[in-house]
Protein backbone atom coordinates (compact mmCIF):
# COMPACT_ATOMS: atom_id res chain seq x y z
CA UNK A 1 0.00 0.00 0.00
CA UNK A 2 1.05 3.39 -0.92
CA UNK A 3 1.60 6.01 1.64
CA UNK A 4 1.43 9.68 1.02
CA UNK A 5 4.79 11.30 2.56
CA UNK A 6 2.34 13.64 4.58
CA UNK A 7 0.60 10.63 6.24
CA UNK A 8 4.19 9.18 7.04
CA UNK A 9 4.16 11.06 10.98
CA UNK A 10 1.39 9.00 11.83
CA UNK A 11 1.99 5.79 10.45
CA UNK A 12 5.39 5.30 11.45
CA UNK A 13 5.26 5.30 14.80
CA UNK A 14 2.84 2.48 14.35
CA UNK A 15 5.21 -0.30 13.92
CA UNK A 16 8.49 1.06 12.00
CA UNK A 17 9.63 3.56 14.67
CA UNK A 18 7.28 2.51 17.38
CA UNK A 19 8.30 4.47 20.60
CA UNK A 20 8.16 1.32 22.85
CA UNK A 21 9.81 -1.31 20.95
CA UNK A 22 12.04 0.09 18.68
CA UNK A 23 13.11 3.55 20.60
CA UNK A 24 12.28 1.79 23.80
CA UNK A 25 10.94 4.38 25.39
CA UNK A 26 7.92 4.43 27.76
CA UNK A 27 8.62 1.43 29.39
CA UNK A 28 8.39 2.79 33.15
CA UNK A 29 4.16 2.96 32.21
CA UNK A 30 4.62 -0.38 30.58
CA UNK A 31 5.21 -1.93 34.00
CA UNK A 32 2.71 0.01 35.67
CA UNK A 33 -0.38 0.05 33.70
CA UNK A 34 -0.86 -2.97 32.00
CA UNK A 35 -1.90 -5.90 35.11
CA UNK A 36 -5.06 -5.34 33.61
CA UNK A 37 -6.91 -3.86 30.30
CA UNK A 38 -8.48 -1.16 31.40
CA UNK A 39 -6.33 1.03 33.25
CA UNK A 40 -3.91 0.52 30.03
CA UNK A 41 -7.20 1.13 27.73
CA UNK A 42 -7.76 4.71 29.52
CA UNK A 43 -3.88 5.52 29.91
CA UNK A 44 -3.76 4.93 26.12
CA UNK A 45 -6.65 7.54 25.85
CA UNK A 46 -5.25 10.28 28.23
CA UNK A 47 -1.77 9.79 26.58
CA UNK A 48 -3.40 10.04 23.31
CA UNK A 49 -5.01 13.58 24.49
CA UNK A 50 -2.34 15.23 26.13
CA UNK A 51 0.22 14.04 23.54
CA UNK A 52 -1.76 15.53 20.52
CA UNK A 53 -2.56 18.58 22.36
CA UNK A 54 0.80 19.60 23.57
CA UNK A 55 2.60 18.38 20.20
CA UNK A 56 -0.17 21.42 18.58
CA UNK A 57 1.08 23.84 21.34
CA UNK A 58 4.41 23.51 21.30
CA UNK A 59 4.25 23.47 17.19
CA UNK A 60 2.75 26.96 17.38
CA UNK A 61 5.09 27.99 19.96
CA UNK A 62 8.41 26.80 18.20
CA UNK A 63 9.38 29.89 16.94
CA UNK A 64 8.87 32.15 20.23
CA UNK A 65 10.84 29.48 22.88
CA UNK A 66 14.10 30.65 23.71
CA UNK A 67 15.97 28.00 23.63
CA UNK A 68 18.37 28.30 26.91
CA UNK A 69 14.64 27.69 28.56
CA UNK A 70 12.38 24.80 25.98
CA UNK A 71 12.97 21.90 28.08
CA UNK A 72 11.25 23.60 30.69
CA UNK A 73 8.59 25.18 28.65
CA UNK A 74 7.66 21.44 26.81
CA UNK A 75 7.35 20.30 30.65
CA UNK A 76 5.10 23.43 31.67
CA UNK A 77 2.48 22.95 28.54
CA UNK A 78 2.37 19.07 29.64
CA UNK A 79 2.04 19.22 33.15
CA UNK A 80 -0.77 21.78 32.47
CA UNK A 81 -2.35 19.45 29.77
CA UNK A 82 -2.31 16.44 32.35
CA UNK A 83 -3.32 18.63 34.98
CA UNK A 84 -6.47 19.49 32.94
CA UNK A 85 -7.15 16.47 31.94
CA UNK A 86 -6.64 14.91 35.88
CA UNK A 87 -9.44 18.27 36.85
CA UNK A 88 -12.00 16.87 34.13
CA UNK A 89 -12.08 13.13 34.36
CA UNK A 90 -12.58 13.82 38.29
CA UNK A 91 -15.52 16.21 37.40
CA UNK A 92 -17.19 14.83 34.44
CA UNK A 93 -15.76 10.81 35.07
CA UNK A 94 -15.15 10.49 38.75
CA UNK A 95 -15.23 6.84 38.88
CA UNK A 96 -12.30 6.29 36.18
CA UNK A 97 -10.32 9.57 37.55
CA UNK A 98 -11.03 7.34 41.11
CA UNK A 99 -9.29 3.94 39.69
CA UNK A 100 -6.52 5.96 37.44
CA UNK A 101 -5.34 8.75 40.06
CA UNK A 102 -2.32 7.87 40.01
CA UNK A 103 -1.59 6.70 36.60
CA UNK A 104 -2.58 10.58 35.44
CA UNK A 105 -0.45 11.67 37.01
CA UNK A 106 2.30 9.77 35.65
CA UNK A 107 1.41 10.95 32.35
CA UNK A 108 3.78 13.68 32.66
CA UNK A 109 7.14 11.62 33.29
CA UNK A 110 5.77 9.27 30.16
CA UNK A 111 9.51 9.97 28.10
CA UNK A 112 7.99 9.89 24.45
CA UNK A 113 5.58 12.74 25.21
CA UNK A 114 9.08 14.73 25.79
CA UNK A 115 10.64 12.80 23.38
CA UNK A 116 8.35 13.59 20.86
CA UNK A 117 8.18 17.46 21.70
CA UNK A 118 11.40 17.38 21.36
CA UNK A 119 12.52 15.59 18.76
CA UNK A 120 9.24 16.64 16.45
CA UNK A 121 7.22 19.24 17.64
CA UNK A 122 9.97 21.88 17.94
CA UNK A 123 10.71 21.56 14.07
CA UNK A 124 7.75 20.87 12.22
CA UNK A 125 4.30 22.79 12.02
CA UNK A 126 1.35 22.01 13.80
CA UNK A 127 -0.51 19.45 11.70
CA UNK A 128 2.01 17.08 11.06
CA UNK A 129 2.90 17.41 14.98
CA UNK A 130 -0.86 16.27 15.53
CA UNK A 131 -0.41 13.36 13.59
CA UNK A 132 2.99 12.87 15.07
CA UNK A 133 1.11 12.60 18.47
CA UNK A 134 -1.41 10.30 17.50
CA UNK A 135 0.85 7.99 15.72
CA UNK A 136 3.07 8.24 18.61
CA UNK A 137 0.70 7.28 21.33
CA UNK A 138 -1.26 4.97 19.51
CA UNK A 139 1.94 3.35 18.80
CA UNK A 140 2.47 3.13 22.64
CA UNK A 141 -1.13 2.40 23.19
CA UNK A 142 -1.29 -0.55 20.68
CA UNK A 143 1.98 -2.23 22.94
CA UNK A 144 0.28 -1.21 26.30
CA UNK A 145 -2.82 -3.32 25.25
CA UNK A 146 -1.16 -6.64 23.71
CA UNK A 147 0.75 -6.73 27.08
CA UNK A 148 -2.33 -6.06 29.69
CA UNK A 149 -4.32 -8.77 27.15
CA UNK A 150 -1.85 -11.16 27.88
CA UNK A 151 -0.86 -10.39 31.46
CA UNK A 152 -4.42 -10.03 32.41
CA UNK A 153 -5.36 -13.23 30.73
CA UNK A 154 -2.67 -15.45 32.31
CA UNK A 155 -2.37 -13.60 35.27
CA UNK A 156 -6.12 -13.32 36.19
CA UNK A 157 -7.96 -15.78 34.10
CA UNK A 158 -9.80 -12.48 32.62
CA UNK A 159 -10.33 -9.88 30.01
CA UNK A 160 -11.63 -6.57 30.96
CA UNK A 161 -12.79 -8.59 34.05
CA UNK A 162 -14.53 -10.92 32.31
CA UNK A 163 -13.70 -14.34 33.23
CA UNK A 164 -12.48 -16.51 30.02
CA UNK A 165 -10.63 -19.09 31.26
CA UNK A 166 -13.50 -21.89 32.15
CA UNK A 167 -13.84 -23.35 35.58
CA UNK A 168 -12.96 -26.94 34.56
CA UNK A 169 -9.77 -26.02 33.46
CA UNK A 170 -8.65 -24.59 37.15
CA UNK A 171 -10.48 -28.16 38.38
CA UNK A 172 -8.08 -30.21 36.08
CA UNK A 173 -5.34 -28.19 37.68
CA UNK A 174 -5.13 -25.08 36.11
CA UNK A 175 -3.32 -22.09 37.94
CA UNK A 176 -3.24 -18.26 37.41
CA UNK A 177 0.61 -17.35 37.11
CA UNK A 178 0.39 -14.74 40.02
CA UNK A 179 4.67 -14.04 38.37
CA UNK A 180 2.33 -12.66 35.04
CA UNK A 181 0.95 -9.49 37.72
CA UNK A 182 4.09 -8.19 38.92
CA UNK A 183 6.40 -5.86 37.05
CA UNK A 184 9.00 -8.30 35.54
CA UNK A 185 6.78 -10.06 33.38
CA UNK A 186 5.39 -6.78 31.90
CA UNK A 187 9.44 -6.68 30.54
CA UNK A 188 9.55 -9.92 29.44
CA UNK A 189 6.37 -9.39 27.59
CA UNK A 190 7.61 -6.63 26.06
CA UNK A 191 11.02 -8.02 25.07
CA UNK A 192 8.58 -10.85 23.20
CA UNK A 193 6.59 -8.67 21.15
CA UNK A 194 10.11 -6.71 20.11
CA UNK A 195 11.60 -10.37 19.21
CA UNK A 196 9.14 -11.25 17.05
CA UNK A 197 8.47 -7.74 15.68
CA UNK A 198 12.28 -7.77 14.28
CA UNK A 199 12.22 -11.06 13.48
CA UNK A 200 9.77 -10.01 10.93
CA UNK A 201 11.01 -7.01 10.12
CA UNK A 202 14.76 -7.37 8.96
CA UNK A 203 15.78 -3.88 8.69
CA UNK A 204 15.38 -3.26 12.17
CA UNK A 205 17.72 -5.91 13.61
CA UNK A 206 21.51 -4.63 14.45
CA UNK A 207 24.62 -6.28 12.96
CA UNK B 1 14.44 41.20 18.87
CA UNK B 2 17.25 38.51 20.29
CA UNK B 3 15.70 35.17 21.20
CA UNK B 4 18.46 34.13 22.79
CA UNK B 5 18.89 37.09 24.87
CA UNK B 6 18.45 37.03 29.26
CA UNK B 7 16.08 39.85 29.28
CA UNK B 8 13.48 37.64 26.49
CA UNK B 9 13.84 34.08 28.24
CA UNK B 10 13.11 35.63 31.45
CA UNK B 11 10.19 37.53 30.46
CA UNK B 12 8.87 34.31 28.55
CA UNK B 13 8.91 32.48 31.20
CA UNK B 14 7.02 34.90 33.41
CA UNK B 15 4.23 34.74 31.03
CA UNK B 16 4.04 31.32 30.39
CA UNK B 17 3.60 30.75 33.98
CA UNK B 18 1.26 33.53 34.63
CA UNK B 19 -0.69 32.48 31.02
CA UNK B 20 -1.05 28.53 32.42
CA UNK B 21 -1.67 30.07 36.33
CA UNK B 22 -4.78 31.44 34.84
CA UNK B 23 -6.12 28.74 32.25
CA UNK B 24 -5.24 25.89 35.69
CA UNK B 25 -7.00 28.35 38.16
CA UNK B 26 -9.86 28.65 35.81
CA UNK B 27 -10.33 24.90 35.10
CA UNK B 28 -10.16 24.51 38.62
CA UNK B 29 -12.34 26.93 39.74
CA UNK B 30 -14.91 26.22 36.67
CA UNK B 31 -15.06 22.40 37.98
CA UNK B 32 -14.80 22.33 41.75
CA UNK B 33 -18.12 22.67 42.55
CA UNK B 34 -18.79 19.63 40.42
CA UNK B 35 -15.60 17.76 42.21
CA UNK B 36 -16.79 18.21 45.82
CA UNK B 37 -20.54 16.85 44.82
CA UNK B 38 -18.65 13.95 43.20
CA UNK B 39 -16.28 13.74 46.50
CA UNK B 40 -19.12 14.05 49.03
CA UNK B 41 -21.91 11.15 46.68
CA UNK B 42 -18.74 9.17 46.58
CA UNK B 43 -17.82 8.89 50.21
CA UNK B 44 -21.90 7.94 50.49
CA UNK B 45 -21.67 5.36 48.12
CA UNK B 46 -19.06 3.96 50.14
CA UNK B 47 -21.10 4.21 53.76
CA UNK B 48 -24.00 2.47 51.97
CA UNK B 49 -22.00 -0.16 50.42
CA UNK B 50 -21.11 -1.28 54.05
CA UNK B 51 -24.33 -2.02 54.55
CA UNK B 52 -25.16 -4.03 51.39
CA UNK B 53 -26.81 -0.95 49.93
CA UNK B 54 -26.06 0.55 45.87
CA UNK B 55 -27.70 2.67 44.25
CA UNK B 56 -29.99 1.27 41.06
CA UNK B 57 -29.07 2.30 37.67
CA UNK B 58 -29.76 6.08 37.09
CA UNK B 59 -30.47 6.56 41.28
CA UNK B 60 -29.41 9.71 42.85
CA UNK B 61 -27.15 8.54 45.63
CA UNK B 62 -27.79 11.53 48.18
CA UNK B 63 -31.58 10.40 47.87
CA UNK B 64 -30.81 6.98 48.69
CA UNK B 65 -28.03 7.98 51.54
CA UNK B 66 -30.79 10.46 53.40
CA UNK B 67 -33.53 7.27 52.94
CA UNK B 68 -31.49 4.96 54.69
CA UNK B 69 -29.37 6.68 57.24
CA UNK B 70 -31.92 8.34 59.78
CA UNK B 71 -29.35 9.31 62.15
CA UNK B 72 -25.33 10.22 62.55
CA UNK B 73 -23.71 11.43 65.34
CA UNK B 74 -20.37 11.94 66.63
CA UNK B 75 -19.59 9.45 70.00
CA UNK B 76 -15.94 9.43 72.55
CA UNK B 77 -13.88 6.15 73.63
CA UNK B 78 -16.64 6.16 76.55
CA UNK B 79 -19.35 5.52 73.81
CA UNK B 80 -20.84 9.05 75.10
CA UNK B 81 -22.02 11.48 72.45
CA UNK B 82 -20.16 14.64 72.16
CA UNK B 83 -21.56 17.80 72.00
CA UNK B 84 -19.00 18.85 69.02
CA UNK B 85 -21.18 20.69 66.99
CA UNK B 86 -19.53 18.97 63.69
CA UNK B 87 -21.46 17.18 61.06
CA UNK B 88 -20.20 13.34 61.32
CA UNK B 89 -19.98 12.85 57.44
CA UNK B 90 -17.48 16.05 57.74
CA UNK B 91 -15.04 14.31 60.23
CA UNK B 92 -11.39 13.63 58.07
CA UNK B 93 -10.72 10.27 59.48
CA UNK B 94 -7.09 11.09 58.41
CA UNK B 95 -6.77 13.29 61.40
CA UNK B 96 -8.37 11.78 63.43
CA UNK B 97 -6.93 8.43 63.80
CA UNK B 98 -3.53 10.44 64.58
CA UNK B 99 -5.21 11.95 67.66
CA UNK B 100 -4.77 9.83 71.23
CA UNK B 101 -8.36 7.33 71.78
CA UNK B 102 -9.60 9.61 74.60
CA UNK B 103 -9.26 12.37 71.80
CA UNK B 104 -10.95 11.05 69.19
CA UNK B 105 -14.19 12.28 67.43
CA UNK B 106 -15.71 8.80 66.66
CA UNK B 107 -18.37 9.24 63.58
CA UNK B 108 -21.48 6.37 63.90
CA UNK B 109 -24.15 6.21 61.02
CA UNK B 110 -27.28 4.72 61.77
CA UNK B 111 -28.64 3.01 58.49
CA UNK B 112 -32.20 1.45 58.29
CA UNK B 113 -31.79 -1.39 56.01
CA UNK B 114 -34.39 -4.59 55.18
CA UNK B 115 -32.13 -6.23 57.76
CA UNK B 116 -32.69 -3.81 60.81
CA UNK B 117 -30.81 -1.05 62.27
CA UNK B 118 -27.28 -1.15 61.22
CA UNK B 119 -24.63 1.21 62.64
CA UNK B 120 -21.91 2.06 60.35
CA UNK B 121 -18.23 3.67 61.30
CA UNK B 122 -15.52 4.40 59.37
CA UNK B 123 -11.39 2.95 59.66
CA UNK B 124 -9.09 4.25 58.63
CA UNK B 125 -5.48 3.15 57.77
CA UNK B 126 -2.25 2.97 56.21
CA UNK B 127 -1.24 0.56 53.30
CA UNK B 128 1.64 -0.56 50.92
CA UNK B 129 1.79 2.90 49.12
CA UNK B 130 -0.86 4.88 50.60
CA UNK B 131 -3.68 5.06 52.97
CA UNK B 132 -6.34 2.86 52.89
CA UNK B 133 -9.69 3.13 54.55
CA UNK B 134 -13.56 2.11 54.42
CA UNK B 135 -16.76 1.45 56.57
CA UNK B 136 -17.66 -1.26 58.61
CA UNK B 137 -21.72 -2.14 59.22
CA UNK B 138 -22.54 -3.74 62.46
CA UNK B 139 -25.82 -5.54 63.34
CA UNK B 140 -27.32 -3.97 66.49
CA UNK B 141 -25.98 -6.41 69.20
CA UNK B 142 -22.52 -4.38 68.46
CA UNK B 143 -20.24 -7.56 67.85
CA UNK B 144 -21.93 -8.96 64.44
CA UNK B 145 -20.01 -7.47 60.89
CA UNK B 146 -23.21 -6.92 58.89
CA UNK B 147 -21.09 -6.02 56.26
CA UNK B 148 -17.79 -4.25 55.35
CA UNK B 149 -16.50 -1.95 52.54
CA UNK B 150 -12.56 -0.71 51.52
CA UNK B 151 -11.32 1.35 49.61
CA UNK B 152 -7.59 2.48 48.59
CA UNK B 153 -5.63 4.96 47.03
CA UNK B 154 -2.87 3.52 45.16
CA UNK B 155 -2.27 -0.43 46.49
CA UNK B 156 -0.95 -2.75 43.94
CA UNK B 157 -3.35 -3.87 41.20
CA UNK B 158 -4.28 -7.59 41.00
CA UNK B 159 -2.56 -7.66 44.28
CA UNK B 160 -3.13 -5.69 47.27
CA UNK B 161 -6.09 -3.96 45.76
CA UNK B 162 -7.94 -6.95 45.95
CA UNK B 163 -9.08 -5.65 49.20
CA UNK B 164 -11.36 -3.43 47.29
CA UNK B 165 -13.16 -6.43 45.50
CA UNK B 166 -16.59 -8.20 46.73
CA UNK B 167 -14.13 -11.13 47.04
CA UNK B 168 -12.37 -10.19 50.27
CA UNK B 169 -14.81 -7.97 51.61
CA UNK B 170 -17.95 -10.34 51.97
CA UNK B 171 -15.24 -12.69 54.21
CA UNK B 172 -16.26 -10.08 57.08
CA UNK B 173 -20.09 -10.65 57.02
CA UNK B 174 -21.24 -12.18 60.28
CA UNK B 175 -17.28 -11.85 62.26
CA UNK B 176 -17.67 -11.06 65.69
CA UNK B 177 -15.07 -8.81 66.69
CA UNK B 178 -15.67 -9.35 70.52
CA UNK B 179 -14.70 -12.95 71.76
CA UNK B 180 -16.52 -15.44 73.86
CA UNK B 181 -16.01 -13.78 76.96
CA UNK B 182 -16.66 -10.29 75.37
CA UNK B 183 -13.08 -9.36 75.31
CA UNK B 184 -12.44 -6.76 72.06
CA UNK B 185 -10.63 -8.79 69.59
CA UNK B 186 -11.15 -7.58 66.00
CA UNK B 187 -11.09 -9.64 63.40
CA UNK B 188 -7.98 -10.98 62.20
CA UNK B 189 -6.62 -11.21 58.62
CA UNK B 190 -4.51 -13.76 58.21
CA UNK B 191 -2.49 -16.67 55.40
CA UNK B 192 -4.01 -19.67 54.54
CA UNK B 193 -2.64 -22.39 57.50
CA UNK B 194 -2.40 -19.27 60.25
CA UNK B 195 -5.74 -19.13 61.16
CA UNK B 196 -6.23 -17.68 64.87
CA UNK B 197 -8.46 -19.70 67.56
CA UNK B 198 -9.33 -17.17 69.61
CA UNK B 199 -10.74 -14.50 67.49
CA UNK B 200 -12.45 -14.32 64.27
CA UNK B 201 -10.51 -14.45 61.19
CA UNK B 202 -10.62 -13.63 57.33
CA UNK B 203 -8.15 -15.00 54.51
CA UNK B 204 -5.49 -12.07 53.38
CA UNK B 205 -5.59 -11.41 49.48
CA UNK B 206 -2.42 -13.58 48.09
CA UNK B 207 0.61 -11.29 47.11
CA UNK B 208 -1.07 -8.35 49.01
CA UNK B 209 0.68 -8.67 52.43
CA UNK B 210 1.64 -5.92 53.24
CA UNK B 211 -1.78 -4.17 52.52
CA UNK B 212 -3.25 -7.50 54.26
CA UNK B 213 -1.80 -6.83 57.55
CA UNK B 214 -2.60 -3.02 57.10
CA UNK B 215 -6.08 -4.19 56.97
CA UNK B 216 -5.82 -6.22 59.75
CA UNK B 217 -4.37 -3.24 61.84
CA UNK B 218 -6.47 -0.39 60.53
CA UNK B 219 -9.39 -2.61 61.58
CA UNK B 220 -8.17 -3.18 65.11
CA UNK B 221 -6.72 0.77 65.65
CA UNK B 222 -9.85 2.01 64.59
CA UNK B 223 -12.65 -0.02 66.30
CA UNK B 224 -11.15 -0.33 69.32
CA UNK B 225 -12.03 3.29 70.35
CA UNK B 226 -15.55 2.36 69.85
CA UNK B 227 -15.28 -0.55 72.46
CA UNK B 228 -17.76 1.13 74.87
CA UNK B 229 -20.25 2.19 72.55
CA UNK B 230 -20.35 -0.99 71.31
CA UNK B 231 -20.57 -2.38 74.75
CA UNK B 232 -23.71 0.14 75.25
CA UNK B 233 -25.50 -1.71 71.98
CA UNK B 234 -24.93 -5.12 73.56
CA UNK B 235 -26.45 -4.18 76.59
CA UNK B 236 -29.34 -3.17 74.96
CA UNK B 237 -28.77 0.43 75.28
CA UNK B 238 -29.97 1.58 71.49
CA UNK B 239 -27.17 4.07 70.31
CA UNK B 240 -24.91 6.48 72.25
CA UNK B 241 -24.82 7.65 75.80
CA UNK B 242 -27.16 11.14 76.04
CA UNK B 243 -24.31 13.92 76.95
CA UNK B 244 -26.26 16.98 76.97
CA UNK B 245 -29.39 15.81 75.37
CA UNK B 246 -27.60 17.22 72.15
CA UNK B 247 -29.62 15.73 69.40
CA UNK B 248 -28.65 16.24 66.15
CA UNK B 249 -30.45 16.82 62.88
CA UNK B 250 -29.93 13.54 60.41
CA UNK B 251 -30.73 15.12 57.54
CA UNK B 252 -28.35 17.87 57.84
CA UNK B 253 -25.67 17.01 55.27
CA UNK B 254 -25.05 19.98 53.85
CA UNK B 255 -22.04 20.13 55.37
CA UNK B 256 -21.41 23.99 54.91
CA UNK B 257 -22.18 25.45 58.75
CA UNK B 258 -20.05 23.75 61.57
CA UNK B 259 -16.66 22.99 60.37
CA UNK B 260 -15.18 26.00 61.68
CA UNK B 261 -13.78 24.15 64.71
CA UNK B 262 -9.90 24.02 63.13
CA UNK B 263 -11.08 20.82 61.70
CA UNK B 264 -9.72 20.83 57.73
CA UNK B 265 -12.69 19.95 55.68
CA UNK B 266 -12.55 16.51 54.54
CA UNK B 267 -9.98 15.38 52.18
CA UNK B 268 -10.32 11.85 50.44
Amino acid sequence: MKISKSWLPFVNPLSQDNPVIVQVLGICSALAVTAKLEPAVVMTISVTAVLALANVIISLMRNTIPNSIRIIVQLVVVAALVVIVDQVLKAWNYEVSKALSVFIGLIITNCIIMGRLEAFAMSNRPWPAFLDGIGNALGYGIILIIVAFFRELFGSGTIFGYQVIPQWWYDAGYQNNGMMILPPMALITVACIIWVHRARNKDLQEK
Amino acid sequence: MNRQSNIYTIIYAIVLVVVVGVVLSVVYQALRPTQLENIANDTKKQILASARLAPEKGESISALFDQHIINSYIVNNLGEQTDENINPFDVNMALEVKKPADKRMLPVFECQTDAGLKYIVPVYGAGLWGPIWGYIAFDNNGDTIYGAYFAHQGETPGLGAEIEKPAFQSQFDGKNIFSQDGQFTSVAVVKVGKEPTDRAWVHAVSGGTITSQGVQKMLFDSLEPYTAFFNNLKNGQSGPTQLNGVSNNPQDFTGSDDTGKGLEPQQL
